[in-house]
């Protein structure tokens, strides 16, 4: 009697049981497999170029006593941070537009990144006095500022959006005006801001993996190890809330409690991210579209965004750094590789609405 | 009227900001009797969706509370009252490139956890979802290449999936020609003469609602003016009062069950005289 469903083959284990998605486990595996790859030419390239297959043996435990230095304390760092910060961009992207049922949507929406920028802006401009002060405030307070401005910005958003629930429309406006307001005060502090300040202040606006050392990869590595497992449990409400609020009730989802809950991890996962590296751009939006479109499913995939976000921030700061040469921030490449990706998706849709 | 029924309106108000809805005098009462098919029927405006939202706790009474077996739907958990009753709304809306078979997956979501997303449970309730809907050689598909009717049929192959004693169906035939239109309502008697289930549906067209119906629940003002079987509820002076239409009431020669034709004023010159005897001949124009 229990025929099978065609397009849907069990993977069962004892309780356990998932619809069997190959084209997304090839996704996956093979974005981690390039994502090895890129980081490693990554590690390797810098003013002491080491050879790919020298920069695998270190990482296997196996390299020169200077090479490994050079590795694990300079450059693995900053590919580490990149890999991470990506991931936790991807995620956020992938549940935001999960949860608002629109492509276009993204953290960004949500004021997490012009709150932390407001907030890095402030401590940078306010308090810092130049000298040995911006520093230590770059080391510590910096991200912890913009972690606290992006966090206090989204909750403002939601807050604001909130009335007798959580209409997906509604947050995108209210977020859409907020960011704006930020914007300027990011502009006004810009204006207060003297020569030096304003120069750290820009290239930290643009996201950056600069000198990113160990201190900058534990606290991302923490938030994403306790919030993506979340993540991948509540996620699966978004099973229900794909099909509108009314249906989502009917089949009985907690509509508005769900929503609040997944957009409080994309907030966290984003506002992390931007402390660690900045606010690296378009990630959270292109990420999440580019994975859906790969593994072929109906929402954008959670693990496919993770890794394919690690993969644009890490292959961003690559061709940053070998094409343009210098230290261009990594955000200046996503925002070249996002905009175009943006207009596609806005004349796509508009031609589908006018269809 | 009254007896065993498993979901029942007692007393509700309802109303969106200071309007109210349905209940206005004094609240509204309702028995849905097990094992038939209601329908509920009235003109534009009466508060039928209202009623049906409020069975299907998509909206909150003001006052009075609606029982699903004895208990206040508010107090049993969302998930636990979606094992029992399932909904479809007026306008059920699909991700973008969904699969026929992964939507009616979705039926199933209330009887899943995170780590059982495909449950032998699961998949034969789907298989046989899918296959009583006809819709087997489709699981494949994307809904958006499916025709309208083709799409109604899969929304209703989730909510069998679901697997409720209790259905309710919010227009389930809008937007649909008369062929489809009778498919789905086919699809729903079907469902209940084979697998006894109760099923609330709102329908716009009498004559449909009383083929389709055991039941009918006419509503007029947010009040029900008029409960029972087709025969009882569709009289000529039960659609005046509710509908303001001067109507004569026949058989449907196919089924037996009533049928209402408007008298109206326009008289097309077919050259034919009138079947239905006692209609006055105005003359057209």
């Amino acid at each position: 009697m229990s025929a099978p469903v065609a397009g849907r083959r069990p993977l069962r284990a004892g309780p356990v049981s998932a619809v069997w998605r190959p084209r997304t486990a090839f996704v996956v595996l093979g974005g981690l497999a390039l994502l090895v790859l890129v980081g490693a030419a990554s590690v390797g390239r810098g003013e002491y170029p080491i050879a790919l297959a020298d920069v695998l043996r270190v990482l296997a435990g196996a390299g020169s006593r200077g090479e490994t230095f050079v590795i694990t304390q300079l450059r693995l760092p900053r590919v580490l941070c990149g890999v991470l910060v990506g991931a936790a961009l991807g995620v956020a992207g992938a549940i935001t537009q999960g949860v608002a049922r629109n492509p276009l949507t993204s953290p960004d929406v949500l004021g997490v990144t012009d709150g932390a920028g407001v907030a890095a802006l402030a401590v940078l401009v306010l308090a810092g006095t130049g000298g040995s002060a911006v520093g230590l405030l770059a080391a510590v307070g910096l991200p912890l500022a913009a972690l606290v401005g992006g966090l206090l910005a989204a909750a403002l958003v939601v807050g604001l959006a909130y009335r007798q629930g959580l209409d997906a429309f509604r947050f995108i406006l209210v977020g859409l005006g907020i960011s704006v307001a930020l914007v300027s005060v990011t502009s006004w502090l810009l204006v207060l801001a003297n020569v030096q300040q304003a120069s750290l202040a820009l290239i930290w606006l643009r996201g950056s993996l600069n000198a990113r050392g160990w201190e900058h990869v534990v606290p991302v590595a923490v938030v994403l190890v306790i919030v993506l497992p979340i993540a991948i449990v509540l996620a699966f409400r978004l099973d229900a809330l794909d099909l509108g609020d009314d249906a989502a009730r009917g089949l009985g989802e907690r509509v508005d409690r769900s929503r609040v809950q997944l957009l409080g991890l994309a907030v966290v996962l984003a506002a992390s991210a931007c402390a660690a590296a900045g606010p690296i751009r378009f990630v959270a939006l292109v990420t999440p579209q580019v994975s859906l479109r790969l593994t072929g499913g109906s929402r954008p995939p959670l693990l496919a965004s993770a890794v394919a976000g690690a993969l644009l921030v890490v292959t961003g700061d690559l061709v940053a750094r070998t094409v343009l040469g210098g230290e261009v921030p990594v955000g200046v490449v996503t925002v070249v590789l996002g905009a175009p990706y943006l207009l596609y998706l806005l004349v796509r849709r508009t031609r589908k609405d006018s269809a | 009227m009254t007896g065993a029924a498993r979901l029942s309106a007692q007393g509700v108000r309802v109303g969106y900001g200071d309007a109210v809805v349905v209940g206005g005098t004094d609240g509204l009462d309702l028995d849905v009797v097990d094992g038939t098919v209601t329908a509920v029927i009235g003109p534009n405006g009466c508060g039928k969706s209202t009623l049906l939202r409020t069975l299907a706790r998509l909206l909150v009474p003001r006052h009075g509370h609606v029982l699903l077996d004895g208990r206040r739907l508010d107090a049993v958990p969302s998930r636990e009252v979606a094992t029992v009753l399932g909904v479809l709304p007026q306008d059920p809306t699909a991700p973008e490139g969904i699969r026929v078979a992964d939507l009616v997956a979705r039926g199933r979501h209330p009887h899943q956890r995170w780590f059982r997303q495909w449950s032998a449970d699961d998949e034969a309730a789907v298989a046989e979802a899918l296959a009583w809907t006809d819709m087997t050689g489709f699981a494949e598909r994307t809904l958006d290449t499916l025709s309208g009717g083709q799409r109604q049929r899969v929304w209703i192959s989730m909510a069998l999936a679901q697997g409720t004693d209790v259905l309710l169906l919010d227009e389930p035939t809008t937007f649909l020609d008369l062929a489809h239109q009778v498919d789905v309502l086919e699809l729903v008697g079907r469902l209940h003469r084979e697998r006894g289930r109760t099923v609330v549906m709102v329908l716009h067209d009498l004559n449909l609602a009383a083929r389709y119906a055991g039941r009918l629940v006419a509503m007029r003002d947010g009040e029900v003016a008029a409960v029972g079987t087709p025969h009882e509820v569709l009289t000529e002076d039960t659609v005046r009062d509710v509908f303001g239409l001067d109507a004569r009431v026949v058989d449907d020669p196919v089924a037996g069950t009533p049928m209402v034709v408007p008298i109206g004023r326009h008289r097309p010159a077919t050259g034919r005289t009138p079947v239905i005897t006692g209609v006055t001949e105005d003359a057209p124009g």
